[in-house]
């Protein structure tokens, strides 16, 4: 059986991995021409630490995105042939190197590891986003209120908070819940928040201008309506009716598979007590500022103030936490992975790697390193960069 | 209160129809049919109305009857409390490592921010908070374990050994450690930018002792809260570390009964991480108002 050596791996593996350096400097040099506009993102080129963050953070996200074109293999793809061999090896059918080996199952881990990249880069800020929006929606009232509101919505975020993270996850992510309609609720009512969100940021807009609301306000409707119906309750009003009529019943624009719905909303559940509890206390900072003050006298009501006066004061914080948060995510969606829990078994994503190749670490010591290796850098990354935008943050 | 609420909500979700079913096709033959299964349901007492069967839970575990583990086949108390010392001194070790070597780390670096020395501590700090448990833990197995043989990829639980304790007990400090020295030294930096602190330079004092004795204990009083708030943290640390290293302490016993729908034990668990997590959170009042003077009444 031919192997590569060591310094061929690599040669390999960078350069197969060329269209995500290509657009990797092509995103950070167009960021560099025009980073005086760029405003706070513009300034991370000036921080050696926020430049590798991005760095590494752009590495993941063209490797998501252009996953197909740089894996040697399919994700899922079973070589039976070659199972658990180490880095190098040759496939001599096609002439393919396995550039970090194969796992139990002869699957080729280089290409799995690039897939894996998928899952947790839609996944993660995306329950990030909403988690974001569920705790800006509650925290601005809570903190600019305060009262009776703050104490019971407080209450609530701390009985989320003293509970561990895994025994909520042992207990909502599990095949006995998912059969139930629990985890439809659970997003029902997270995912409604960004609709009721972007209908009061509308509505605080343009309240003089009654007809750019109204407008805008049906928009919202009926898109986040349908995006509602279709991801939190599998009814796709639209993907239904072309269904119907060009006869393909089952036909759906937008939908998420009931498990990863059902994490999804685990997720947002566990991190959207932190996120409240970060804006609330912004606000109650905020709050005090002269500019709010100002726009009290103007006789500002109390919806504008939170949106268009507090939150765009807030954002600095709120982005490098954002930052913070999404790689906090990516444990999460790791450990759930490492516990075998929710994911389909032949997912490619990283937690489960770890979990199905942890146990052969006997036999080929390198075959967990590339799942643990991708979520460890991910995760830097995006410290490295939270890092980077509050020090230039603090600088101005 | 908030463990009042807390037992409801996990009472409720361990309770759900599919997870019973499930449980009554494991303790009984894997073939029931589904009428069988029903009627068994109806004589445990599982068809009766949630507060019904909460109120006699929670009755119970009051007494300190915690149930019958369908796991184990033994009375739940009698196994819990022998994880939970096992899972205590582990905890022991990893608090022994781990704050020491934070408080240091945290007060070094922001003795002088921006120095050469804070630097690296701090990119040290990031890069362990950005490891997850699951991944030190299994490099250091790789690197310790596989390739060196040193150390032994289990842990024996029980057996307090050098060889052992060592993976596990770094696995878990490492996490912490990153977290705990960033806080200590963005206070250890903001105390040193205070005015008393120049004033004590400015008397000519020697920057030793205007670290030791004027710094250190206004520098501590954050760090210490932080310590305590992680206990929820450190619990999820734990359980993946004793499966990780298969180490039959406390979060092995959860997650074994998590996995196996033994509904007593999960109970039983949930119920002990939160009294420790709003026992800790008590306690970290209660230490800050004693630490910090200001907000003490008189």
């Amino acid at each position: 059986m031919e192997t590569l050596s060591t310094l061929q791996i690599w040669i390999w593996f960078f350069s197969s991995l060329w269209p995500v350096w290509c657009a990797i400097f092509l995103t950070m040099g167009v960021g560099y021409v025009f980073r005086a506009r760029l405003g706070l993102f513009g300034h991370l080129f000036d921080s050696g630490v926020g430049m590798l963050g991005l760095f590494i953070c752009l590495f993941w996200f063209f490797a998501a995105i252009l996953a197909d074109a740089v894996a040697l293999y399919e994700p899922l793809e079973q070589i039976v042939m070659y199972r658990r061999k180490p880095p190098g090896v040759i496939n001599m059918e096609t002439g393919l190197p396995f550039l970090f080996g194969t796992d139990t199952l002869g699957r080729d881990l280089f290409s799995r590891m690039i897939h894996g990249s998928r899952f947790v880069l839609i996944i993660a800020p995306a329950a990030t986003l909403v988690a974001f929006v569920v705790g800006i929606t509650l925290g601005l009232p809570a903190g600019y209120f305060g009262g009776r509101l703050d104490a019971v919505l407080s209450f609530i975020a701390n009985l989320v908070l003293a509970f561990p993270v895994i025994l909520l996850f042992y207990l909502l992510v599990t095949p006995g819940i998912r059969e139930t309609v629990l985890p439809n609720i659970m997003a029902g009512v997270f995912f409604l928040f960004p609709v009721i969100f972007a209908l009061i940021f509308v509505r605080a807009r343009y309240l003089e201008r009654p007809l750019v609301m109204l407008m805008a306000s049906m928009v919202i409707v009926a898109v986040g309506g349908w995006l509602y119906f279709g991801l939190a309750f599998d009814y796709d009003v639209l993907g239904r009716f072309v269904g119907t009529l060009i006869g393909d019943p089952s036909l759906r624009f937008v939908r998420i598979e009931p498990n990863e719905l059902n994490i999804f909303a685990s997720v947002v559940f566990a991190t959207s007590p932190g996120v409240f509890r970060i804006v609330r206390g912004l606000t109650l900072d905020i709050k005090t500022r002269d500019y709010v003050a100002a726009a009290m006298t103007r006789g500002e009501r109390p919806t504008y103030i939170m949106m268009w006066e507090i939150l765009p004061n807030a954002r600095g914080p709120l982005i490098v936490d954002a930052c913070l948060r999404v790689g906090y995510v990516t444990i999460l969606l790791g450990t759930l992975g490492f516990f075998g829990l929710g994911l389909h078994p032949e997912s490619p994503d990283w937690g489960s790697m770890i979990n199905q190749t942890r146990g052969y670490i006997r036999l080929v010591p390198t075959i967990v390193l590339p799942a643990t290796i991708a979520l460890a850098s991910f995760v830097l990354g995006l410290n490295l960069l939270a890092d980077g935008l509050r020090e230039q943050s603090l600088k101005d | 209160m908030s463990m009042l609420a807390l037992t409801v909500v996990v009472y409720s979700l361990v309770t759900v129809e599919p997870n019973l079913r499930k449980m009554a096709l494991n303790l009984n033959n894997i073939r029931m049919e589904e009428a069988d299964v029903q009627s068994w349901l109806e004589k445990e007492g599982y068809k009766r109305p949630l507060y019904v069967q909460y109120t006699e839970w929670l009755g119970n575990s009051l007494q300190g009857d915690l149930g019958h583990s369908t796991l184990f086949r033994e009375p739940v108390n009698s196994i819990i409390f022998e994880k939970l010392s096992h899972t205590g001194i582990l905890m022991f070790w990893v608090l022994i490592t781990m704050i020491p070597s934070a408080l240091v780390i945290g007060i070094v670096s922001g003795m002088r921010e921006g120095s050469k020395t804070d630097r690296s501590l701090s990119f040290f700090s990031i890069v362990t908070t950005a490891t997850p448990e699951y991944v030190s833990g299994i490099i250091f197995t790789v690197v310790f374990a596989s390739w060196l043989g040193w150390l032994k990829g289990v842990a024996k639980a029980g057996d307090v050994t050098l060889e052992n304790f060592t993976l596990p007990v770094l696995t878990i400090s490492l996490y912490g450690v990153g977290y705990i020295a960033r806080m200590t030294r963005a206070s250890m930096a903001e105390v040193m930018t205070s005015q008393y602190i120049r004033t004590a330079t400015l008397k000519g004092l020697s920057f030793r002792s205007v670290v030791l004795k004027h710094a250190l204990r206004n520098a501590l009083i954050a760090p210490f809260t932080v310590i305590m708030l992680q206990f929820p943290w450190l619990l999820t640390g734990v359980v993946i570390v004793e499966k990780l290293f298969n180490y039959k302490g406390f979060g092995w016993l959860l997650v074994a009964s998590a996995d196996d729908n033994d509904i007593n034990m999960t109970l039983a668990c949930a119920l002990v991480s939160v009294v420790l997590v709003i026992s800790t959170q008590l306690i970290s009042d209660i230490g800050y108002s004693y630490l910090n003077p200001r907000i003490r009444f008189k």
